[in-house]
């Protein structure tokens, strides 16, 4: 019998573990590159993404900051402009409201106010969505918001590969990217390829391939959506899976395209519903392929709360496989046109 | 100025009882939290019962209270009943907050107690606009604002002391200098660690005080307290303390020494008060141990509370997001 090659191909470890192997990797490539936030260091991350790295890299480039996240994002795009390639992490989504002002108003406009003469190539990292009854106040899904602002590039990678693979090819970058990590994605384990390295951060990706509604989602509701389309295959509905990846710029052309042999569609978001990225998306698909709809299109958002504390509430809250499951079956019960 | 506090054995053994109420609580809610009863963070004050139980005394039913995360003592020295505090932490529809909030978000209309906010600094700004309404309104009552060594890094911090001194608003600004946020010693997040230095810098009075000790925590909180009643703008004290435990339950405390931890528990503000009740006051182990049975009673009534209260109903998931709209007729 011939020799089986010895040397895995493939890797077991976390989406944490993921992450954390992007930024080694990160550091390692490019002297330019330092990490910068609260309890990045000795704490070892909140979410324990840098745990391990300030042994390894030392406080110069794996660098606690106070409380005081408005100064040390400004002083993330300061240093980006000063031909460093920071990657700031902010503890949450939550907290990034206290530096809303230096990313809307400096990173996302520096390169346009200065008649295209400085760029910012920052990259910022936060945590976001629910799942861990953290309360209204650690718990929101605000990555739309930031979708909306021209200038930055938002990413919201839901597997390894993308975790792993994001972060290079934001540093790459020559403009702010925004990289949100959900935080019930952190213990997920599955296979990473020995050899993984940067993805692209342009294109979504068809995660699951079907014929009879189109179910556009992305980060922590990738996995739910996956789930339901599970179980509606059982019910005799083949749901196309797309994985939005990057959120600013939409890859409208990936969803156009599985639309128009769909028919239908479903848009998953744990935004809430009232000016969110599904209503973006939804009005692209009208603006774009309307006249290739069977059925009106379904949303599952976030409910128009607050996150609540309880568990019961805070799952009621956010989608889950089982109102996921419900509008597939929902959009494909609708009368076909053609 | 006053001499040395006084030492009154009846009011003596109340604030040893309050902060062995809180010093219980705390304890089977470490507890609950392993067992799953309280989920989410949980941020225990274990360490600086002092601080919340000295000051408490201070303040009047009229005054109001703003505090962080880390408030079950806060609230409990407040007197937010101990049922409806361990209700919130269960999540259940009997709790202070409805079970909405969780051990983070306490707020209480009837004991003035505005959160419960969990993110750093986010109190202080609440802070001042509660004393702006009262200085507006000619109320001669005081906002006392807690909040951590950490939330000085903050900008909210320095803008709130700014507008308070500058507008000479009723808030009394308590400082809990506990060493450390999450993982960072002050050293590492401040250049000036000297933090009263700092609310002097804007004109605000400022005073250093052993957290560890109720009763220095009692007096200087009932000074400043009666300086910011009596109009003479915003005071400033920041009192020492520590906690015994980790920052919240994932906290895996790779920060600092166990010699730390153990040097300051040998300055447990109840075991040190206790003693000095037995010196100076005659407390005897059996009234000690009745103090503390009842304390763990009231907790343990608490828990039974909890236990009993219930889940709100799902189909009631997105009310309280906005204030029902009151008839016209009511108005009238
Ligand atoms: C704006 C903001 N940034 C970060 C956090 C995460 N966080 C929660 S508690 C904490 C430490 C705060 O320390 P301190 O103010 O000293 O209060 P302590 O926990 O010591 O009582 C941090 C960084 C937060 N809740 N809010
Ligand atoms: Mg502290």
């Amino acid at each position: 019998m011939p020799d089986v090659p010895s040397t895995p191909t493939t890797v077991r470890m976390t989406y944490r573990d993921a992450a954390r192997a992007g930024i080694r990797e990160a550091l390692q490539r490019d002297a330019r590159v330092f990490l910068m936030g609260e309890d990045v260091g000795r704490y070892g991350g909140a979410y324990a993404v840098s745990k391990g790295l300030l042994a390894e890299f030392g406080p110069d480039r794996i660098r606690d900051t106070p409380l005081s996240e408005s100064t040390f994002v400004g002083a993330g795009i300061g240093a980006a402009l000063g031909g460093m390639r920071p990657i700031v992490e902010v503890m949450t989504v939550n907290f990034s409201l206290l530096a809303l002002d230096q990313i809307v108003n400096n990173a996302a406009t520096i390169r346009h106010m200065s008649g295209g003469q400085f760029s910012v190539p920052l990259v910022i990292r936060m945590v976001t969505g629910a799942g861990r009854q953290l309360a209204a106040q650690h718990a929101h899904s605000l990555e739309g918001w930031y979708a909306h602002i021209p200038g930055l590039r938002i990413v919201a990678p839901a597997t390894l590969e993308d975790v792993r693979g994001m972060l290079w090819t934001a540093l790459d970058d020559p403009d702010p990217v925004l990289i949100f990590e959900h935080q019930a994605l952190y213990n997920m384990e599955g296979d990473l390829a020995a050899g993984a390295g940067p993805v692209d951060i342009d294109r979504a990706a068809v995660r699951r391939r079907g014929d009879d509604v189109t179910l556009v989602t992305y980060g922590g509701s990738l996995f739910k959506s996956l789930q339901a389309a599970e179980l509606a295959m059982a019910e005799g509905v083949s749901a196309e899976v797309i994985d939005l990846r990057t959120l600013r710029p939409l890859d409208m052309e990936t969803v156009v395209a599985s639309v128009r042999r769909t028919h239908r569609l479903v848009v998953v978001d744990e935004g809430w519903r009232s000016g969110s990225l599904s209503a973006e998306i939804t009005t692209r698909i009208v603006e774009q392929a309307f006249y290739d709809l069977d059925a009106p299109v379904v949303r599952v958002c976030s409910e128009e709360v607050p996150i609540p504390y309880p568990k019961h509430l805070e799952d009621a809250a956010v989608p889950q496989p089982g109102s996921i499951l419900a509008a597939l079956k929902q959009v494909t019960a609708a009368e076909g046109g053609r | 100025m006053s001499g040395p506090p006084v030492l009154d054995p009846q009011h003596g053994r109340h604030l040893l009882a309050e902060m062995l109420r809180i010093r219980r609580f705390e304890e089977r809610c470490a507890e609950l939290y392993s067992a799953g009863h309280i989920r989410g963070f949980l941020h225990l004050y274990i360490g600086e019962e002092a601080v919340a139980a000295g000051a408490m005394q201070a303040l009047a039913p009229e005054d109001a209270i703003v505090a962080t995360y880390r408030e079950h003592g806060h609230a409990l020295a407040r007197g937010i009943p101990a049922t409806a505090l361990m209700a919130e932490m269960f999540g259940k529809q009997e709790g202070c907050s409805r079970g909405r909030g969780g051990s983070m978000h306490v707020f209480d209309a009837a004991t003035r107690f505005y959160g419960g906010n969990a993110i750093v600094g986010g109190g202080l700004p609440v802070a001042v606009g509660l004393a702006l309404s009262d200085r507006m309104r000619n109320r001669p009552r005081v906002t006392a604002c807690f909040f951590g060594d950490g939330a000085v890094a903050e900008g909210e911090f320095h803008e709130s002391l700014n507008l308070a001194a500058l507008w000479r608003l009723p808030v009394l600004f308590l400082c809990e200098n506990n060493l450390y946020a999450m993982g960072t010693r002050i050293e590492r997040a401040l250049a000036q660690t000297d933090i009263a230095t700092k609310a002097r810098s804007y004109r605000i009075p400022a005073d250093v005080v052993d957290g560890m000790d109720v009763l220095a925590v009692e007096e200087a909180v009932t000074r400043a307290a009666a300086a910011v009643r009596g109009g003479e703008g915003p005071a400033f004290l920041e009192l020492q303390t520590y906690r015994f435990r980790a920052h919240s339950m994932f906290d895996a405390e790779l920060y600092r020494d166990k010699a730390e931890v153990e040097q300051w528990k040998a300055r447990d503000p109840i075991e040190g008060f206790a003693a000095r009740l037995a010196r100076e006051a005659g407390l005897t182990p059996e009234e000690r141990r009745q103090i503390d049975d009842a304390a763990i009673r009231e907790v343990q009534e608490a828990i039974a509370f909890a236990e009993a209260g219930t889940w709100e109903p799902v189909e009631q998931l997105t009310s309280d997001v906005y204030t029902p709209r009151v008839p016209e007729a009511d108005h009238a």
